[in-house]
């Protein structure tokens, strides 16, 4: 058996992991008979107490239907829910609150902006993406394109995982109208070049949006920095609850494009000969919102506030450096994704195994992971895999629990020998 | 290569390899690691598939590895003799199993075949996620499916 014990290269002093843990109650649980070791961050992440006991207060002490204004709990209920979007606000860098709309999720978000932007389209059109998208990435554009005789396009990706720049550049041409692609990727953990890309398509007029979610939970975007139309995400990967999520866009576009659902919240004035929209950013959030989730991310923002991001991310960094140096030590193992500039994510495959077994003998090990074709199966076609084993790790997880990880796949890699 | 019915006949599992075979193994198996390789061994002897068999109407919807189930029913006996094929080797430990319990029945016997209560006797259910659990379920209901066809016929 190889020795697991070389001695460790990077340290995390700065970074406190263990108390880090402390605040997600949810790592210090037992599974299979076995210590958690929760790898699966890039699906979703674990919650900090801070935004459980957010939620909790809202709801004992100030739920109500927000914007209403006819009572007390209503008004804390809306500076609750209005104090959330202005933390995003914050988070990305934004202009103005109202140029944050709040969203189901990354997915609702990019579906929204297609059905936003549908009306500018006509045949012959392009929408530049890239052939590492998740589906939530691609599907929305190729709904719009059957409606509209627009045509998706997708960026080539380079063995090594990069985003190919030859065919970006030949991509891009005067039927460009919208590129849409995705700042980190969620299978092999590229950190895509996106600011000079941006730079280029504006230059050319063309609309462009970033699906930051697997970006927020490792780097804190700056979206007038990086210069993109839009940009979404979800809550639940950055470390806040599940059924919400952010539209950032520029209000002059937003203005421009019709509502997405119709409904109440939405409107300023309804009657059976003229119905006419409320102002940004209600005037895309039909309906009661998800308030008590609002409240939830805004709560995950400020906590991630107030941890040292600088050690934060170098902490992620030894993570990954870890994990690279111990891919020797399983016979057959072969990591898909090899970008210079990558988020501790880690796609792989073993020799003769099939992803959903290394999956089920990791999890028998106390070792969640994901497996499967990560709703990228463009990207998997391009691999000829049918889908990767993939470890993603979040600032909680420690250089002990890559160590396990390995130790694992080993004892897998015996059972099938 | 198609499949001959000589290929469905020589199938150990439900033959050679018989559901006593597979409790008594299992009985004496405590550990995670022990129980696995013995289903991943299992999954060895399913008989090799024939390749232009791996098309859509064999495809079983549900599982998260590729599964493809043929059948051929020997009218001279009444029995129906299956041939299950993965790319997940435990997929094709528990495909064993099924066929142990359901291959070179009769569709009627099949049916009657109560397979809920095999799995839990091997305790099978508590050691395998629900997403696998469908995929086990997607197996049986089509070997079922196909049985009941079969007997209609």
């Amino acid at each position: 058996m190889t020795d697991l014990s070389v001695a460790r290269t990077a340290q995390q002093s700065a970074f406190d992991v263990d108390a880090i843990r402390r605040d997600f109650p949810i790592l210090s649980q037992q599974v299979n008979g076995k210590p958690l070791v929760y790898l699966d961050n890039g699906a979703s992440a674990q919650k900090p107490v801070a935004v459980l006991n957010a939620m909790d207060r809202y709801y004992r002490e100030m739920h109500s239907n927000v914007h209403r204004g006819a009572h007390t709990l209503g008004d804390r209920a809306t500076a609750a829910f209005e104090g959330a979007r202005e933390t995003v606000r914050d988070f990305l860098n934004a202009g103005s609150t109202r140029e944050i709309i709040w969203t189901r999720g990354t997915t609702e978000a990019i579906n929204l902006v297609a059905n936003g932007l549908a009306p500018r389209l006509k045949a012959g059109d392009e929408i530049l993406v890239s052939h590492m998208e998740h589906h939530a990435n691609i599907v929305p554009w190729q709904m719009i394109a059957e409606r509209t005789g627009a045509k998706v396009v997708p960026i080539q990706v380079t063995p090594e995982g990069e985003l190919d720049l030859d065919s970006f550049n030949s991509l891009l041409n005067e039927r460009t109208r919208i590129l849409a692609i995705t700042h980190v990727s969620n299978v092999l953990g590229t950190v895509n070049p996106v600011a000079p890309l941006i730079e280029q398509a504006k230059a050319r007029g063309v609309l462009t949006l970033l699906d930051g979610a697997q970006a927020v939970p490792h780097y804190r975007p700056d979206v007038q920095a990086l210069g993109c139309d839009f940009y979404v995400f979800s809550s639940h990967k950055l470390f806040g609850p599940t059924g919400i999520g952010v539209l950032y866009g520029k209000a002059q576009l937003l203005e421009e494009m019709p509502p997405y659902q119709g409904g109440g919240e939405m409107i300023e004035r309804v009657s059976f000969d003229r119905t006419t929209w409320n102002t940004l950013p209600y005037k895309f959030e039909a309906g009661t919102p998800a308030i008590a989730e609002a409240v939830g991310l805004g709560a995950a923002i400020e906590y991630l506030g107030r941890l040292n991001r600088p050690a934060m991310e170098a902490a992620e960094a030894a993570l990954l450096a870890r994990a690279n140096e111990l891919v020797a030590t399983v016979p057959g193992m072969e990591v898909i994704g090899t970008a210079k500039h990558k988020v501790p994510v880690m796609s792989f495959k073993i020799a003769g195994l099939h992803p959903s077994d290394i999956g089920t003998l990791l999890d028998q090990q106390g070792i969640a992971i994901r497996t499967g074709h990560h709703c990228a199966m463009p990207l998997m076609d391009f691999y000829g895999v049918p889908g990767t084993a993939r470890a993603s790790f979040a600032f909680y997880n420690t250089l002990d629990e890559v160590d396990q990880l390995f130790t694992a796949l080993q004892k897998v890699q015996r059972l099938f020998a | 290569m198609t499949a001959s019915e000589q290929t469905f006949l020589d199938n150990p599992l439900g033959k050679d390899t018989t559901l006593e075979d597979v409790l008594d193994g299992f009985e004496f198996l405590d550990d995670w690691e022990e129980r696995y390789a013995f289903i991943i061994d299992l999954g060895k002897q399913l008989p090799s598939f024939p390749d232009d068999a791996r098309i859509e109407e064999n495809y079983v919807h549900g599982c998260q590895s590729q599964v493809w189930l043929i059948h051929h029913y020997d009218e001279d006996s009444g029995k129906l003799f299956l041939l299950i094929d993965s790319d997940a080797m435990i997929v094709r430990g528990l495909a064993a199993i099924i066929l142990v319990a359901l291959n070179g029945k009769t569709p009627r016997d099949l049916l009657a075949t109560d397979i809920d209560e095999l799995f839990e006797k091997l305790d099978l259910f508590r050691h395998i996620s629900p997403t696998r659990g469908n995929g086990l379920r997607a197996m049986v209901g089509k070997i079922r499916d196909t049985a009941a066809r079969v007997a209609a016929a």
